[in-house]
C-alpha cells in the first residue's frame, strides 16, 4: 500500500471532485468520478439487467470500481448480491440475449459493454482469466489436466501441442503441484480439491492474463487449503504483476489479500474503501452486519456471533429508497429518508465511499459505541 | 481389466443358458402345462392326413415323449458339442454350436440364421448411420436454438418419429416412392442382389430411412436434452472463459459429454436391430433375421424361434459387453473404479 499512496492520492482528489457531481447526475449511484490513470480494469455505472417472465430482474444496477495491475479488489456481499454476475459481465460470459447490459467496462482502455462477441473472446483467457468456484465442476471431466491447459494456452499462442505441454508442466509446477510432468496427463477426478483450484489457477494463469478475476476461489476448499490457495493466489499475482478481482462472502478472505474492498448489496455497491478503512471505519450497516458476522480466531469473544437480520431482497422488486433499510437496525433515525430515498453513493471520507443516510456523526457514534465493542 | 473382461464373459454365457432355458421352457413347457399331450405337440409336424401311429412315431422323433429337461439336456449339448438328427431319410449330423434341426423343412437353424444376418447388418447398420448422424444434428440443432420455431418443429417431427409404427411409414413411404413416384423398389429388393455401392443404396434406401426415422427421433430428443444439460455445466462456462471459439466450446467440451451416454444406447440398439429388424425386414419383404423369426413363429417352428432368440439374445449381451468397454474409453472418471 505504502509505495503507492501517492498515485493514489492524486486519483483520490480526482474522484472526489467529480464524485461530488455525479451524485445528482447518475441518481445517486455512480459516486466515481472518471478511473484513475493507473486503472487497468475500470467499471463505471454498470446495469445488468434480465428480463424474465416474472420481470426484470436488475442483478448489478449501477457499479463503479477500478482496479490498478498489481492491486486487489475485493468484492464482498451475500447470495444475490450481484457479484458474480459482475465478474461474469467483465469475462462477456452472459448468454447474448438474455442480458441488457449498459454502463462501461474498459479494460487497458477497451470498451468491452457492446463490444463484438469476437472482441471479447480474443480477450478472454488471454489479457482476462477467470478461477471458479468449484474447481470439480468447472474443469470437464472427459480431459486431462494437461489438455485443458494445453488448450487455454494453444487458444492465444499459435505454438505445437508440445511446446505447450511443456509450458503445461511448468504452470503446473508453478502453482506447486508435485511431479507435474507426471500430472499433467491425470483427469481432474485424480486430483485432490486443493490441486484441481491449483490446476484450475495454473490454467488461468497460462496467458499471462493482466486481469485475473477469482470468483470465490476458496468457497469449496478445506479451510487449511484456502490458506494456501490465496497465499499462491498472492505470490502469483506479485510475480505477474496482474490485477485481481476477487469475489467472496467471507471478510476475511478479502482482509487477507484485497488493496481494496466494495461491498455490494442489491446489486450496487454500499461500500468502497480500501481495506484498512473498511476494518477500522467502516461506514455502512451492511458492512457493520458482515463484520458482526464473521468469526474472529484472534480474540475471545463473549457474545455469539449476530447474523444479519432477514434475506437478501428480490433483485425484480428492489425495496423503497435504502434497499438495505428492511434489514437495518438504523433505519429508523433517517426519519423516514431511508424508506424513500435512495442514499447517493458518495465520497464520505477521504476515497471512502459509502451510501447511507445516516449522519458522519451518527455512523461514527454507531460504529464507536455500539458496534465496535461487541465485535 | 483382463480379470474384469474374463468376469464378464462368463456371466455373458450364464446369462444365455437363463435366456435358453426362459425360450425353452415358454415354447416346450407351456403347452403341456396348458394340456397338450406330446402328440398334440407332434401333430403339427405331420401331413394332415396322418394318422394317431404316424404322430406318435414322431412325438418319438422329435424328443416330445421324453422329459422336459432330457429335453433342455438334448438342446444344450446340442449347443456344445454338435448332435446327429434323424430327418427321416437318413442321420445328419450339425455341429456344434447346433441351435437345432427345423421340425418343418428339417434345416438345421445356424446356417440359416447366418444365410440371413447379411441382410439384417446391411440394413442396421445403414440405418444406424442415418439416425446416428440425423438424430444428433437435429438434437444439437434444437437444443441450441432451444424454443424457437425451428426446434419446436424439429421436435415435432421426431414426436411424429417415435409415435408412428414402422408399418405405418414403411408402407407410407412404399406408396409413395415405389408406387406412386416409381424411385425405388417396390419392396422385395434383396440388398444381395446388388450389382453396385449405388445399387444397393437404391435397394435399401426407404428401408434404411425409415427405420432410421423411429430411432433418429428418438436420439434426436436424447441428444436434445443431453445438450441442454451439459451446455450448462461449469466446464462450458470455463472453455467459453478460456477464449475458445463457441463451436470448439459446443464440439469439444457440449457435444463430447452429451455424446457419451448416447452412443452407449447405440450399441445396444444396434445388437438388439442385429438380432432381427422384425418390423421393417417384413414391411419391405428384406429376407433377413426379422422375416426369418416371424414365419418361424408362424409357422410354429420351435427350434427356429429358440434359435432366434438365442442368436439374438448372443448379439444383445456383446453388444452390451463392448458398450460398457467403451464407456470406459470415453468416461476416464469409470476407467479407474
Amino acid at each position: 500500500m505504502s509505495q503507492s499512496t501517492e498515485e493514489t492520492t492524486t486519483a483520490t482528489s480526482r474522484r472526489g471532485a467529480k464524485g461530488a457531481e455525479s451524485v445528482n447526475t447518475l441518481d445517486g449511484i455512480g459516486g466515481l468520478g472518471a478511473p484513475p490513470p493507473d486503472a487497468f480494469l475500470s467499471v463505471r455505472d454498470l446495469r445488468v439487467h434480465f428480463p424474465t417472465d416474472d420481470g426484470v430482474v436488475k442483478s448489478v444496477d449501477g457499479l463503479s470500481f477500478d482496479v490498478a495491475r498489481g492491486k486487489t479488489l475485493g468484492i464482498v456481499g451475500e447470495s444475490g448480491s450481484g457479484k458474480s454476475v459482475t465478474s461474469m459481465s467483465v469475462m462477456g460470459l452472459h448468454k447474448p440475449g438474455t442480458v441488457n447490459m449498459t454502463g462501461s467496462i474498459r479494460l487497458d482502455g477497451t470498451e468491452l459493454v457492446g463490444a463484438s462477441e469476437d472482441t471479447v473472446r480474443e480477450l478472454r483467457g488471454k489479457r482476462m482469466a477467470m478461477i471458479f468456484q468449484d474447481p470439480l465442476s468447472a474443469m470437464h471431466p472427459f480431459y486431462t489436466v494437461g489438455h485443458q491447459i494445453i488448450e487455454a494456452y494453444r487458444i492465444h499462442n499459435k505454438v505445437s501441442t508440445g511446446v505447450a505441454k511443456k509450458h503445461a508442466i511448468d504452470m503446473l509446477g508453478r502453482v506447486g503441484i508435485p511431479e507435474p510432468s507426471s500430472r499433467v496427463d491425470d483427469y481432474p477426478h485424480q486430483f485432490s480439491g486443493g490441486m484441481r483450484q491449483r490446476a484450475m489457477i495454473a490454467m488461468a494463469l497460462s496467458c499471462d492474463p493482466e486481469l485475473l478475476i477469482a470468483d470465490e476461489p476458496t468457497t469449496a476448499l478445506d479451510v487449511t487449503v484456502q490458506a494456501q490457495i490465496l497465499d499462491l493466489i498472492r505470490d502469483l499475482q506479485s510475480e505477474f504483476n496482474s490485477a485481481v478481482v476477487l469475489i467472496t462472502h467471507d471478510l476475511g478472505v478479502v482482509a487477507e489479500l484485497s488493496d481494496d474492498i466494495m461491498v455490494m448489496y442489491a446489486g450496487r455497491a454500499v461500500e468502497y474503501a480500501a481495506t484498512d478503512d473498511v476494518f477500522t471505519t467502516p461506514q455502512h450497516p451492511y458492512t457493520w452486519g458482515l463484520l458482526g458476522s464473521m468469526p474472529r480466531l484472534d480474540r475471545v469473544r463473549t457474545e455469539r456471533l449476530r447474523p444479519i437480520k432477514g434475506a437478501p431482497p428480490s433483485l425484480i422488486n428492489v425495496p423503497s429508497g435504502c434497499p438495505f433499510h428492511p434489514r437495518c437496525a438504523y433505519a429508523d433515525r433517517t426519519g423516514g429518508l431511508s424508506q424513500s430515498e435512495r442514499p447517493p453513493f458518495a465520497e464520505v471520507l477521504p476515497r471512502h465511499y459509502a451510501a447511507c443516510h445516516l449522519t458522519p456523526a451518527e455512523r461514527t457514534e454507531i460504529w464507536e459505541n455500539e458496534i465496535r465493542p461487541t465485535l | 481389466m483382463l480379470t474384469y473382461l474374463v468376469r464378464r464373459l462368463l456371466a455373458a454365457i450364464v446369462l444365455l443358458f437363463i435366456v435358453s432355458a426362459v425360450v425353452f421352457v415358454i415354447f416346450f413347457l407351456v403347452p403341456r402345462i396348458g394340456g397338450a399331450t406330446a402328440d398334440d405337440l407332434a401333430s403339427r409336424y405331420v401331413g394332415k392326413s396322418a394318422g394317431q401311429a404316424q404322430i406318435h412315431a414322431q412325438a418319438v422323433r422329435l424328443g416330445f415323449t421324453d422329459p422336459i429337461w432330457v429335453q433342455y439336456g438334448r438342446f444344450v449339448k446340442g449347443v456344445l458339442t454338435g448332435a446327429d438328427y434323424d430327418t427321416g431319410a437318413g442321420i445328419d449330423h450339425c455341429p456344434a454350436p447346433c441351435l437345432g434341426y427345423s421340425f418343418i423343412t428339417q434345416n438345421p437353424v445356424l446356417p440359416d440364421l447366418l444365410d440371413r444376418l447379411p441382410v439384417t447388418a446391411i440394413l442396421a447398420a445403414g440405418a444406424a448411420f442415418l439416425w446416428l448422424v440425423g438424430g444428433v444434428a437435429t438434437g444439437v440443432i434444437s437444443a441450441l436454438w432451444r424454443g424457437s420455431f425451428l426446434d419446436r418443429g424439429l421436435m415435432g417431427v421426431a414426436l411424429a418419429g417415435v409415435s408412428l409404427p414402422i408399418f405405418f411409414t414403411g408402407l407410407l413411404s412404399l406408396t409413395i416412392f415405389s408406387y406412386g413416384l416409381k424411385w425405388t423398389y417396390a419392396g422385395g429388393a434383396s440388398p444381395m442382389d446388388a450389382t453396385s455401392p449405388l445399387d444397393l443404396v437404391h435397394r435399401m434406401l426407404l428401408p434404411w430411412i425409415t427405420l432410421a426415422f423411429l430411432y433418429a427421433a428418438a436420439y434426436a430428443r436424447l441428444t436434445r436434452a443431453g445438450m441442454l444439460e451439459t451446455m450448462n455445466e461449469d466446464y462450458i462456462r470455463t472453455a467459453r472463459a478460456k477464449g475458445l471459439k463457441e463451436r470448439d466450446v459446443i464440439v469439444k467440451h457440449g457435444l463430447r459429454s452429451a455424446l457419451t451416454p448416447i452412443l452407449t444406447i447405440f450399441g445396444l440398439d444396434l445388437g438388439l436391430l442385429l438380432g432381427g429388424a422384425v418390423l421393417t425386414e417384413t414391411t419391405f419383404s428384406l429376407q433377413g433375421i426379422g422375416f426369418y423369426a416371424v414365419q418361424a413363429i408362424n409357422n410354429n417352428d420351435l427350434p427356429k424361434v429358440l434359435g432366434v432368440t438365442l442368436f439374438g439374445a448372443v448379439f444383445v449381451i456383446f453388444a452390451s459387453l463392448i458398450v460398457d468397454l467403451l464407456y470406459a474409453v470415453l468416461d476416464p472418471r469409470v476407467r479407474v473404479s
